[in-house]
């Protein structure tokens, strides 16, 4: 199943584990991404709190988590290729994965249609 | 060809290349590493005698490889390069938020006096009487001009008086026994300020703008509260819009134990007709690059000082100057005076300030005087309303239905919507025009952001000429016809940068 945030985070959940990203529309708007920094694996993430750093030629954004959790991994084929967060944003350019501490948190995140609705009215 | 991606602009079509490369007296230029040789030297010293070296095992055993030149092909090396440079000398600068006023020769000559110039910071206090005096003086006037009745003149640029003013208002809350966590960061101020909070070991909390392109004030005062130690506030903010909540803000916030750290990047705007003091903040840095005409960098390091409230005084850095008896004297150890100075936070810098940046700056305030200093802010505003207004029709300036702007005019690139152009096409196509771009993508508050700020340097004539290009500009992107500026600009010495793949790929070092 998958979620998405107002700041333009996804977040695909499978059984208590999941991934967060970074929507196509949040790259397009970005435009070239050039560095992303990401959270060491073991580190502890909050809801809503800055989890990763992405740079791109116009700015340095932050990345939420959009649900606490412990990172498990973080997608160690950003940093010789940012480019992936432009080209494959939910997929391939993924950031990092995390274990859910509060999965009811999940009830307060937008699903696909609703991200969609949401983005139609930016 | 590491470290040049892109080839000179190619020449008009009707004319051919050069055999040099070089378009006329524009002379295209090598690297030093392509000119020079390390067989070469400009300065021929006979070879160092023997002798035991004192650097244990650190002496360098093979030569480093410095290329070299005559001295006369050195001074032209860099000297063609300075020609492809652009300056506030040259023509307009109209970079937003950085205030690139003239910078008028009158400093410069009373900078290069002996008496300033040849001074050394540890010299004996009663040689240097005339330069304390003149760092007394330009004191004064920033607390007159700011209403506030104390400042630090010690702090060597805008950020470094950010963390002045911040390490104070910690000093002043330990001093109370009062640990508070938070610093409010409205969305509308300078983007160094959550940095200088972070760095004081603050966690910063955003507040956001209303629709207006100001503070959130129901949200700021919302938010207040026994943990807030301090709101950062930039006014005119970073939309180059007056806050006029500020006093209230000011007074809600000392009403709950916290203090107002006022960005004054912006003081430019409002020398002369607004006191910040007036307005109950507690600290403020006055950029004198920006406000008093003291230049950007090549000058030399900048200067950043901060006025402080009478709450915030004693935790100010040291050292200072006070007159005593018609003498100047450097208070330079917490307890050297009658007054205790035991509270100050301590040093920001090992010496006095940047003596340099004070004679251009109190030159500059003493050759404008109080109704020049006056002048000069209602210029900047006006040149920046009569920009704002006369590309208005054609741009898109998110806040320019709330009234007047102050010094900078503000677009989004709403107006480019469907063009297939952004923002940084518009800026390129104004370096061909013969324009140093705008501000672009900042402030972050608003898409795809031209932040232009004329300055009360510029004429009428020069403002109309701009005006005329970038409405050519905004016409032809607008009408279909942008399709050019992809690739602008094409008369630069070099064509356009590919900034992706410098960062992506940086190339730091001549041949990789």
């Amino acid at each position: 199943m998958r979620y998405y945030t107002k700041d333009h985070e996804w977040i695909e959940v499978a059984g208590d584990t999941a991934t967060v990203g970074i929507t196509d529309y949040a790259q397009g708007q970005l435009g070239d991404v050039v560095f992303v920094e990401l959270p060491s694996a073991g580190a502890a993430v909050a809801a809503g709190k800055e989890a990763a750093v992405v740079e791109s030629v116009k700015a340095a954004s932050e990345v939420y988590a959009p649900v606490s959790g412990t990172v498990v991994e973080a997608n160690s084929a950003l940093e010789a290729t940012p480019d992936l967060v432009n080209t494959s944003p939910e997929a391939d350019g993924w950031f990092f994965k995390l274990t859910l501490s509060n999965p009811d948190e999940l009830d307060g995140l937008l699903d696909e249609a609703a991200y969609k609705a949401f983005v139609e009215t930016l | 060809m590491q470290g040049r991606p892109s080839a000179p602009a190619a020449a008009s079509a009707d004319a051919a290349p050069t055999v040099t490369g070089n378009r006329a007296l524009m002379l295209e230029e090598p690297l030093i590493f392509e000119i020079g040789s390390t067989d070469v030297t400009g300065v021929d010293l006979e070879d160092a005698p023997a002798h035991a070296s004192r650097l244990g095992g650190l002496t360098r055993e093979a030569a480093i490889g410095l290329p070299g030149l005559a001295e006369g092909e050195a001074v032209r090396h860099y000297t063609r390069l300075s020609r492809q440079n652009y300056g506030i000398d040259l023509g307009f600068f109209p970079l937003g938020s950085c205030t690139m006023k003239h910078n008028p020769r009158l400093n410069e000559k009373m900078a290069r006096l002996p008496g300033f110039a040849d001074v050394h910071p540890l010299q004996p206090q009663d040689s240097v009487q005339g330069a304390l005096e003149l760092i007394h003086s330009l004191a004064e006037w920033l607390k007159t001009l700011t209403n506030m009745p104390a400042v630090a003149m010690t702090p060597k640029a805008g950020a470094h008086g950010e963390l002045c003013g911040m390490l104070a208002i910690r000093a002043a809350h330990e001093a109370k026994g009062d640990a508070r966590a938070v610093v409010l960061v409205p969305e509308s101020a300078h983007g160094t300020n959550p940095a200088t909070a972070a760095f004081c070991g603050y966690s910063v909390e955003s507040i956001p703008a209303n629709a207006r392109g100001r503070v959130d004030t129901d949200a700021l005062l919302a938010r207040l509260g026994p943990d807030v130690a301090a709101v950062m506030i930039t006014n005119p903010n970073t939309c180059g819009l007056f806050e006029p909540d500020l006093k209230r803000i000011a007074d809600a916030v000392n009403a709950a134990g916290a203090y107002v750290y006022c960005d004054g990047a912006n003081f430019n705007a409002i020398v002369g007709r607004v006191r910040p003091g007036d307005l109950g903040v507690d600290a403020m840095h006055i950029n004198l690059h920006k406000t008093f005409s003291t230049p950007h960098g090549g000058g030399g390091p900048g200067s950043g000082p901060v006025v402080f409230s009478e709450a915030l005084a004693p935790f100010a850095p040291l050292p200072f100057v006070v007159e005593q008896e018609g003498r100047f004297h450097l208070v330079e150890e917490e307890s050297a005076s009658a007054e205790d100075h035991g509270q100050s936070f301590g040093r920001l810098s090992a010496f006095h300030g940047q003596m340099g940046m004070f004679v251009r700056a109190l030159a500059y305030i003493l050759s404008h005087g109080a109704d020049g200093l006056r002048q000069v802010s209602e210029d900047a505003v006006l040149n920046a309303n009569y920009l704002l207004r006369s590309l208005d029709d054609l741009m898109t300036a998110p806040f320019g239905g709330t009234g007047p702007c102050m010094h900078e005019a503000l677009f989004d690139d709403s107006f480019l919507k469907d063009t297939g152009l952004t923002t940084i096409d518009m800026a390129k196509a104004l370096i061909d025009e013969g324009f140093h771009p705008m501000t672009m993508y900042f402030p972050l508050v608003v898409h795809g952001a031209m932040l232009i700020e004329p300055t009360e340097t510029e004429s009428k004539a020069r403002l109309d000429q701009f005006i005329t290009a970038m409405r050519a500009i905004a016409t032809a992107a607008t009408n279909g016809e942008g399709e050019r500026f992809a690739t602008a600009p094409h008369y630069a010495p070099r064509s356009r940068l590919d900034e992706t793949r410098a960062a992506r790929q940086p190339v730091l070092s001549w041949q990789g």
